[in-house]
Order: C-alpha cells, then structure tokens, then sequence
C-alpha cells in the first residue's frame, strides 16, 4: 500500500505505478517495460493494425461521452493530403474529477505513450496535449517528460528510425472549464475564446486549424499501450461485453478514503464506495452519490447497489461520465449542493446559447432565494420547466450537464427543498 | 420538370417544396412563406447557431434543430409549429428576458425590434422572473455608437459584421456566460468607415446611433425606398422620413451593389442633403430678382429661348438625376449645345473588405456616369469653362460656390435651375426652383452604368418641382416635344434617345436596377 490509498481490489493497469516517484523518469519509465509499446506499433504494426487493435479491446471514451475510440480513429480520413491533429484533452475540470491528474503527475511517460501511438494510428504529424492551466504541478512533470522523450528519439523525426515523425506542444488552458468540450478546446487552441462549435463539421473532418482532426481524453490514450502490447482480448478479459477493461474512479466528498482507484469496469459501486473508499465518516450515513463527474444525474442512497459499467450505472439512472464520483453524507443539504453545482455551470457557460447562459443564471438565483428561505412552492415546478427548456436545445451539452442535477435532485430529494421553502427564512446551511 | 438529382423534396408545415441540396431549412421555409424567428442569423454574414431561436421540429430527429444552419435532405418533413418547437421558441423569449431591462418606452429600437416582434408572435407576454436582473450599463463603442450593454441577447452580428465583413475585427463578446458583453479588445472606440452596419444588424436596441438617439419613435417614420446620393456607388437605401424630413438611411439589400451594408458617409451626406434654406418659387430678374408664379417663370423661359440668345453652354451638378440632365440637355440643345460641364468632388476610397464590391467611392456625387451619357464633361473647373460665354447660360443644381466674381455677366441669358439661391445664382435672369433626389421620383446611373430608380420620400418645399415637369413643359411650348406626366415617361423618351437606355424602363429597371448597354456587354464579356 503506497499510493494514497489502494486497494487489493483494484485492477491496477494505469495505476500499477502511481506513488513510485522514479516512474516519472524515462529511465524509470523504461525499466517498468516503458516505450514497449511504441517500439511495437511504429515498428511492427500498420496504422490500421493499431485501430482494430483498440477496436477489438472495446476501450470506450474516458473523457464523459464513452464513444469507442476505435471507431472514433476509424473517422480520420484514410489520405493524408491535409495534415491531420491528435488532440489529448487534458484540460480535467469536470467537478469531482482527477483522474487524469494522477496519470500524468505519476506515470507522464503512459500518456506520451498513448499519444504516440494513437497519433500513428490516425497518420497525425503533430500531438497536442491540451492540459488545465491550473495543474501547476503536473505541467512541469509532463513538459520534462516531452523534453525526455524527445532526446531519446521517441518524439521528433523519424521515431526509432520507423520512418513516423511525430511533432508534440504541450498547451496550457487559460481557466475555463467548457474549453474541456472538444470543440471548444479547438477553438482555444487556434487562440480563439473556448467556444463548442456546431457539429457537423466534426473534428474528424474540419477540427483544429480546419484539418482532420481526433480529440481523445488523457485516459482513453494512456491505456492505448497495454492495448497494443497485450491485445484487445487481454482488455476485455474485465468489465462487460458493452464497457470492457478497467477505469478510473476519482473519489472525493465524504468518504473515509477518497482517492484515485482502478476497478474492472464491471465492479460494485457500493463495494467502490464501502470497500476501497471506506464508507462515509463515523456515524455518517451516504445520502447522495454522484458517481461521474457534476454532469451525470445524482443517485440516492437506495441506488447504490450498481454495477459501474457504461450499462449499468444508466440503468441505475445515472451514467459513468468521467468517473468523478463525489458523495455527499446526510449532513449535505441537497439545495446547497445543487445550487453550487449550478452557480459553477452558469460561471462556466460559454454564453453561446441563449438557455445555457440564460438559464443557468437564472436557475441559479432561484436556487439561492430558496436556499435563503425565498422560496416558493411554484419554484419546483418552475425549476423543472426551465431545466426542460434548457436540456437538448443547444450547441453543446454544459446545458444539459446543469439541468440534470436539478432534475435529479427535485426527484429524488424534494424534500429538502420543501423544508427550506417550509422553514421560509434563512436557512443555515453556509455558502 | 425538375431534375431529380439536383432538388431536394422539403415538406414543411404540410407545404411541399423542392430545393436545391444545401439549402438550409429556414432558407428553404421561406420558399413556402414561412418566416422563421431568428437572432443570430442575418442573411449578410456567416451562421454560428447560437441563439438557438429558429429550431424546428424534423420528423425523425431526435432533438429540435436548428433550421438557420440544418441542410434540408430529401423527403425531410419539417413542422416550425409543433408543440415543441413551439415552447422552445417562447423559452428563448423568457430566458432573453431573464436580464433584459425592458425599457421599449424609451428604447430607439421599438418598433423595429425582433425582441418584442417576437414576444408578441410567441404570446410569452408574462415573466416568471421575479429575482433581480443584471445591470450592465451602456458606453461608446464608437464616438456615435452606444452600447446599451442591458438589452443586448449576446446574438454577436455586430461582432461577425466586424470580423466577416468590415474585416477589422475590433469587437468582440467579452467575459463569457451572462457576463458577457460587447466591446472592443482594448476597451477604446474604434473608427470604420461602414461601423454604423452594426447598428442596423442588431437585432433589438443594444446598438444605436447617438445621432438618431431619442430622434424619432421607429413607428412614426415612413419609409421610401431611395439611392444613396453621397458617392458613384449607389447604394440602394431606405429613407426613414418624419414631419417632411430625412430622420436617418438605412441600406436596403441589393446583392450587385451594397449588399446588405451602406457606409456611415453615405448615411449622414443623406440626412443632411437638402436641408438649409431652400429655393421655393420661381423668380425672374426684372430691377431685382422677384418671385413669380409657374406661368410667368415658363413663359420668359420660353421667350429667352426663342429669341436666339446663342448658343447653350452650362454647369450641372452630377446629384441631378438622369432624367433632370436628359432635360436640361434638351432645354440647351433648343439654343443649340455647346458644352456642358461638371465637378466631380473627389475624396479617399473605402473599400468594404468583405464584400469588395461595396465601397465608398471617391467620386462623392452619385451621377456622375449619367452626366457623361448625356454629353456633359467632367472638369476640375466648371466655372472657367463657362465664365465668359457670351450665348446662353444654364446651371443645373450646382451651388456655385466659388464662381469667379461676375460669374454669367457676360451671358446673353442666364439661367439657373436649383435647390438654393447662393450669391452667385442671384445674378441669374430666369430662376427655377428644382427637387432634390429626395422629393421626386428619378434615376441615377451609378459608376458600374447601374440605373437604379429612387422613389419621392418628402414633400417639395413651396413650388419647387422636378425639372421634368417645368422643362417639359417649356419644351412643349417651344414646340419641340410634349409635356411629361411622369417622371416615367421622361424616361421613357430619355431612353428612346440615348442608345444606352434602349429598351430600358421603369418596369424593367425594377428595384434592382439595370445596366446600361455598354455596361451589360461588358459584364456579359467579363462573365
Ligand atoms: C462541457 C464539457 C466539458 C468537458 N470537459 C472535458 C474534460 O475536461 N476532459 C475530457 O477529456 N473531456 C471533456 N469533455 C468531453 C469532450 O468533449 C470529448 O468528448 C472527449 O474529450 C473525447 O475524448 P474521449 O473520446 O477519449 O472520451 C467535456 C465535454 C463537455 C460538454
Ligand atoms: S450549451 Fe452552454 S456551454 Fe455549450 S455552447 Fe451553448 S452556451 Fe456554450
Ligand atoms: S449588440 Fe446587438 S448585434 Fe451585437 S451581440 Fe448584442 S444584440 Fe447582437
Ligand atoms: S437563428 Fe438559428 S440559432 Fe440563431
């Protein structure tokens, strides 16, 4: 037991070395099997090869859509006319996520990895690793890693002498969560504002600089190399037919243990929650779990007995999302929490669309004057009709990601709104 | 019958249509008479979606699309009125209103505005806000444009204008979310020669002229369509007029000329033209110039010219439109043609980048090429090339300012037909009050041999009338034609005369406008 907290329940693939400082060195990186990888897929595979690799291991997006990042490379253009990008979206900032953090503060070297070979895969030129400004201690682990990588051939012309050249920046963003939208992140890295653009034209045809162009989450790249090495079937041998492998949950909120596990994508969320993660504190009882990230619906104590495949935590009512899951014990007022979700998503807003910017502003207030004993018993109906007009009608999903907890959390604990409405005064509850 | 694989079959609202592939379906709804609300969209400028205002309901779809950027597909069913589409629409109203101050009763903008049009389609007459809105204030954009930063929906025309079409990107939206706010980069006032596009581009009243500021409620203006007279280029424009004055132009479409956009010169040369003391009734110089009524100012028009007083020679202004110089052409041609001149005030070209067919020519009189078709020559001194004629002297509109001192002194008849009696015009022995563009109906022949028409938008001040009407007149009784009705039938025998006019008309010319001949086998060649 090294890393903040493990467990022997984990399945440790991306996590195998986290918390061993001398992994983050290429040396380090190279004695734990490092550059294996890439060494077999620039030297022994073709491009195509690697996409049906990564095809048949049934990987699925990390980043909150779970789209299979196979087919996703399949998209890019076969010709290379134009010059295409690899884009690894490393701008984490999904409320209740840090996954990616840790994979690029512990095991750098795993990222480069994946994006060399993904960007072969997808006849790329040049990578960009799109990362969080606010990561101050990850960036320069990450740039040395670069550094490293490119002084040992592994980046640069003619890699290993496979003839593939690979050109990687490290971007730093400037503090907004919605450049984590992948269109929006090809904005702000052309230096525009971090606007999601209208799809179609999606990246794979018109994506940064107007070229093809393939947008990939930091973990759905990092585990690409164990792919290649070990073989698709060697992934699916966890999880299920439909989410195969394994995934990283950030666990944070109140939680004897919280921190960064790796389970088969098919194991027990109360087993996450009580097992690896400790419980709630003492004498504390979950009232509410978000297990995805602040854009997937809450889910109440009584359904947590789910399993964290794509699958099944939507039968659970609620989605995998990018695996930020935050828990809340009894001590959460279900207003609070929810206002402050949604002050972050009308803080966040583009302010593109007119029910985005509008509405969580105006969601926002509502929720205020409730929680500081405004409120009244027409706002719940009004709260939903508004997250109804703001859900499905825009540019990109931030809408849809505020609505939901509003939604979920007037189902599913009403109550505490109707207390609050009830007491009709200042209610306790903090900022 | 239509080819198959070129049109697409769009069925909206039960109305089938077919449209060419890459039609989008508001373009396609137009087709069958449906007008889509919309924000961000405006025809000028490229499409970003955003408002999220026009979406529509397409059978199979599993959400509301967006109609200004969807492209229709063949055998696509599209309802604009479903139940859905419907809600949607008024949600954007209520959400547009979370933050919006309504202040229409003192708003330049109502009237005119797409919000409250809208709001009214939509019936979301009600709010059910009741929490505190934002105030953002307003500010200079430009040292005549505000920005009432309250009312603004964020929709970022202004912001493409700049960018897409004035090609100087200087606005831009800043902070993001409901923050966000219009200004420029740095926070300074920016200058353009087209920046006053933005103010018509707004949709609702966030962008306004500070000249036309509190001027006039929108409602209270009639409106005359008109050919912007400050420079060769012609831009087709809408005259918004009150109490028998120009309030304010604003560009009216016309994809060969200006597109949606006119240049903020044009907009201020028109409001302006005109005004001053005018030249309301005809005089005749007996020991004084005194005013007469039309029979006695037609009647020794009539004498000077039948008495042989030499032959003509004259000043025009290159404002006239072509059926006032067609007529004083003729009026000369009676004691005989022996030239006729006109100055081309000249100032600094701006070209409008992003459509570069548009720009704000040098040339800073609008018809100057129609001057030319009717044999007057284009000097850097008119005056001098008539100052010592000694036959018949006319001058058409030109102010004379700066004529040399006894201007016409030596002129056997001196005739000036004009909209002011300046010191030197005084001089003259027959004064006819003429009309500006604006007080008749007419033509110009713009730089390109473009005949664009233009419609009367005020009153003529006192007796003024078109030149026309008195020239005819007189020409009819000089026996040499008839008297015209119409502005029309001078034209008409206009383009009879003058081979670059054959076959033109009124009709034909339409609000559009057509090339003259040469003009036509031209572009013909160039195409
Ligand atoms: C508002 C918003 C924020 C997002 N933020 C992130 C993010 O921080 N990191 C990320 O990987 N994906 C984020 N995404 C998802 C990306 O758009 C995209 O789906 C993902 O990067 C694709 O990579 P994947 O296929 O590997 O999952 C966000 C999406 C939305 C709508
Ligand atoms: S939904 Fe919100 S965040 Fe997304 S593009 Fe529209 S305004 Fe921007
Ligand atoms: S100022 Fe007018 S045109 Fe510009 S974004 Fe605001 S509403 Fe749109
Ligand atoms: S007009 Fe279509 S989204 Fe604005």
């Amino acid at each position: 037991m090294a890393y903040p907290h493990s467990h022997p329940r984990e399945t440790r693939i991306l996590s195998e070395h986290f918390g061993e400082i001398e992994a983050t060195t290429l040396d380090g990186w190279i004695e734990r099997g490092g550059y294996k990888a890439v060494e077999k897929a620039l030297g022994s595979m073709s491009r195509e090869q690697v996409i049906e690799v990564v095809k048949e291991s049934g990987l699925r997006g990390r980043g909150g859509a779970g789209f299979p990042t196979g087919l996703k490379w399949s998209f890019m253009p076969k010709d290379d006319t134009l010059p295409h990008y690899l884009v690894c979206n490393a701008d984490e900032s999904e409320p209740g996520t840090f996954k990616d953090r840790e994979i690029m503060r512990w095991t750098p070297h795993q990222l480069l990895e994946g994006c060399i070979i993904g960007s072969y895969a997808i006849g790329a030129s040049h990578c960009y690793i799109y990362i969080r400004g606010e990561f101050v201690d990850v960036i320069p682990v990450v740039n040395q890693a670069v550094v490293d990588a490119y002084s040992r051939g592994y980046l640069g012309r003619d890699i290993l002498g496979s003839g593939y050249s690979l050109e990687l920046t490290v971007h730093l963003g400037a503090g907004a969560y919605i450049a984590g939208e992948e269109t929006g992140m090809l904005n702000s890295l052309e230096g525009r504002r971090a606007e999601p653009r209208i799809k179609p034209p999606f990246p794979a045809a018109k994506g940064a600089f107007g070229m093809p162009t393939t947008v990939n989450n930091v973990e759905s790249l990092a585990v690409v190399p164990h792919i290649v090495t070990n073989g698709g079937d060697w992934y699916r041998q966890w999880g299920t037919e439909k989410s195969s492998g394994t995934k990283l949950f950030s666990c944070c909120g109140h939680l004897q243990k919280p921190g960064t596990y790796e389970i088969a994508m098919d194991f027990n969320l109360k087993d996450l929650l009580y097992d690896l993660c400790g419980g709630p504190p003492e004498g504390r009882e979950f009232k509410a779990v978000i297990p995805g990230g602040s854009s997937v619906p809450i889910l109440a104590a009584d359904e947590l007995d789910a399993e964290c495949s794509y699958e099944g935590l939507e039968a659970a009512g609620s989605m995998v999302g990018s695996g930020g899951l935050i828990a809340m014990d009894d001590s959460t007022n279900m207003v609070h929490a929810v206002r402050r979700m949604v002050e972050f998503y009308a803080h966040e807003s583009c302010g593109q669309c007119t029910q985005c910017r509008e509405g969580t502003y105006w969601a926002a207030k509502i929720l205020r004057r409730i929680e500081r004993g405004g409120g009244r018993e027409e706002d719940i109906p009004l709260l939903l009709d508004i997250s109804a007009n703001m859900a499905g009608k825009t540019i990109c999903v931030l809408s849809d990601s505020a609505a939901a907890p509003i939604v979920s959390s007037i189902q599913k604990f009403q109550d505490d709104y109707m207390a609050l409405i009830a007491k009709g005064q200042h209610a306790a509850v903090g900022t | 019958m239509a080819d198959a694989s070129s049109t697409q079959k769009v069925t909206i609202d039960g109305h089938e249509v077919m449209v060419p592939p890459g039609t989008t379906i508001l373009d396609a709804a137009e087709r069958v008479g449906v007008v889509l609300p919309r924000y961000c969209y405006h025809p000028g400028l490229s499409a970003p979606a955003l408002c999220r205002m026009c979406l529509v309901e397409v059978e199979g779809a599993p959400k509301l699309l967006p109609s200004c950027v969807q492209q229709v597909q063949d055998d696509m069913v599209v309802h604009t009125t479903s139940a859905d589409a419907r809600k949607a629409r008024r949600a954007v109203i209520e959400f547009l209103l979370v933050n919006h101050p309504l202040d229409c009763p003192i708003c330049d903008a109502a009237g005119q505005c797409e919000l409250q049009d809208y709001a009214f389609e939509t019936g979301q007459l009600h709010t059910r806000v009741t929490d505190p809105k934002m105030v953002l204030g307003r500010d200079n954009v430009t040292p005549e444009i505000v920005y009432f930063g309250d009312r603004c929906i964020l929709c970022t025309r202004c912001v493409r204008f700049m960018d897409e079409v004035a090609q100087e990107p200087v606005l831009q939206v800043v902070q993001r979310g409901h923050k966000g706010y219009i200004d420029t980069m740095t926070g300074d006032l920016f200058e353009h020669a087209f920046s006053m596009n933005i103010v018509d581009v707004c949709p609702v009243g966030a962008l306004v002229n500070e000249d036309f500021l509190f001027k006039a409620r929108a409602w209270d203006l009639d409106q005359a369509p008109s050919i912007c007279p400050g420079c060769s280029q012609g831009c087709n424009i809408s005259l918004g007029t009150k109490e028998n004055q120009i309030r304010r132009a604003k560009p009216r479409p016309n994809m060969e000329v200006n597109s949606y956009w006119m240049c903020d010169e044009g907009r201020k040369t028109v409001v302006n033209w005109g005004s001053g003391d005018r030249l309301e009734v005809p005089m005749l110089k007996g020991d004084s110039l005194l005013p007469v009524d039309w029979q006695r100012a037609l009647s020794a028009l009539t004498e000077a010219l039948r008495g042989e007083p030499g032959a003509a020679r004259g000043v025009a202004s290159a404002g006239a439109s072509n059926e006032a110089l067609y007529i004083l052409r003729r009026l000369m041609e009676v004691a005989g043609f022996d030239g006729g001149y006109f100055a081309v005030p000249m100032a600094e070209e701006h070209v409008l980048a992003g459509f570069p067919k548009l720009a704000l020519r040098s040339e800073r009189v609008p018809n100057a090429r129609g001057a030319e078709l009717f044999g007057f020559e284009r000097s850097d001194d008119p005056y001098a090339e008539v100052a010592s004629h000694t036959g018949a002297l006319f001058v058409l509109d030109d102010p004379l300012d700066g004529a040399p001192e006894g201007f016409g002194a030596s002129a056997a008849i001196f005739v000036y037909l004009g909209t002011r009696l300046s010191p030197a015009a005084r001089r003259a022995d027959i004064v006819i009050p003429v009309t500006t563009f604006a007080e008749m109906e007419g033509t110009f022949t713009n730089f390109q041999g473009r005949v664009q028409r233009f419609a009367p938008a005020l009153q003529p001040p006192g007796l003024a009338r078109p030149l026309w009407m008195s020239g005819s007149a007189t020409l009819e009784r000089l026996g040499t034609g008839s008297a015209y009705r119409s502005a029309a039938e001078t034209f008409a025998a206009l383009a009879g005369d003058y081979e670059e006019f054959d076959g033109l008309t009124y009709e034909s010319i339409g609000p559009g406008g057509s090339l003259i001949a040469s003009a036509r086998t031209q572009t013909a060649r160039a195409g």
